[in-house]
């Protein structure tokens, strides 16, 4: 499925755990319904098989039609369109918590939309304990700079930003070169 | 309290700013900084590759900087490193002239080592000849 992209084009877009798909679907024909509505979900799963289930999670609670009585007419992963700008991406989350069910916006900065997702959903489980299972995006969206709210993205927007990195990370330039015993301690100054 | 707080940092990351990878697959790479994306990671870029994200981590910033617009195109980035020369300016830094010296030496085959132990013997043995000499003269005063 691959074969049709660029070479570098997966190296590009990233290596993410958690996929965006289109999922295409409709309740079989009957009698009484010979041409059903056809419904079109965008779904984050980590494979084809567990977007199609949880296209049939959302749509079951939103439409009388379930996966015994209906079918799946496609199903199609989106990738994204320039991977190489960083856009700040606005995500509508309904959450379970140990308590209830919460709505949240939250902010990213990211090149792709996958990335961003794959921000919330490691930031929601190390904020909020919240799993994929209890995550349900309701809505992303690109948002313009002017649009940000969140202070830690808004920080960013600055056409002249400029910090130092405040410390020297030593480290060995591959993992075979690690030793457990060095000579001298290391400087991390940075001045 | 009219104290200037001056900050002891001289290398800062910013849009434009040279970093060397030093970590990873592209290890060694010189890359421009294109954008930064949040604390950790920026978007690089060099003239023979793709635009990718980077994190700081990875990057040890240098002395120079090339003076582009944020998220530059690769034309416009070609141009000012070639206009700046900035590659050679690395590369003529005692940096840069350290990393050619460690890749030449690492590239040396067994008829290079030889030459070079060939070198510095005839090079000791003539110093020391001249030196012996001179010692025998002072010994005679």
């Amino acid at each position: 499925p691959r074969a049709s992209f660029p070479a570098n084009t997966k190296m590009v877009q990233g290596s993410f755990k958690w996929h965006q798909y289109q999922v295409v679907g409709r309740h079989l024909p009957t009698d009484k319904m010979p041409n059903p509505t056809v419904y079109r979900m965008k779904v984050w799963a980590e494979d084809r098989v567990k977007a199609e289930s949880k296209f049939w999670y959302f749509l079951k609670k939103l439409r009388r039609v379930k996966k015994a009585n209906g079918q799946i007419l496609s199903v199609n992963e989106i990738f994204e369109k320039r991977p190489t700008t960083i856009k700040n991406f606005g995500v509508w989350v309904r959450y379970q918590s140990r308590t209830g069910y919460h709505n949240m916006y939250r902010e990213y900065r990211d090149t792709t939309l996958n990335g961003a997702i794959d921000q919330l959903y490691h930031e929601m489980g190390s904020r909020h304990r919240c799993r994929f299972s209890c995550i349900q995006i309701i809505k992303t969206a690109t948002v313009p700079a002017s649009a940000c709210k969140r202070a830690n993205t808004l920080q960013f927007l600055d056409s002249k930003i400029r910090f130092p990195l405040a410390f020297k990370l030593i480290r060995p330039a591959s993992r075979t070169l690690k030793t457990t015993f060095k000579a001298n301690r290391p400087t991390t100054a940075m001045f | 309290l009219d104290q200037v707080v001056k900050m002891p940092f001289k290398r800062y990351v910013e849009i434009g700013r040279l970093a060397l990878v030093n970590y990873g697959e592209d290890y060694g790479k010189l890359v421009v900084i294109s954008d930064i994306v949040d604390q950790t990671r920026a978007l690089v870029d060099a003239p023979d590759m793709t635009r990718k994200i980077e994190s700081f981590r990875r990057l040890t910033i240098t002395d120079l900087k090339v003076d582009i617009p944020r998220l530059a195109s690769k034309k416009v980035l070609t141009a000012k490193l070639a206009e700046a020369d900035t590659f050679n300016k690395f590369a003529k830094s005692s940096w840069g002239r350290k990393l050619a010296r460690q890749e030449a030496k690492s590239n040396m085959s067994d008829f290079d080592r030889f030459k070079a132990t060939a070198a510095k013997v005839k090079k000791a043995r003539s110093v020391r000849k001249v030196f012996n000499q001179l010692k025998k003269a002072a010994a005679k005063k």
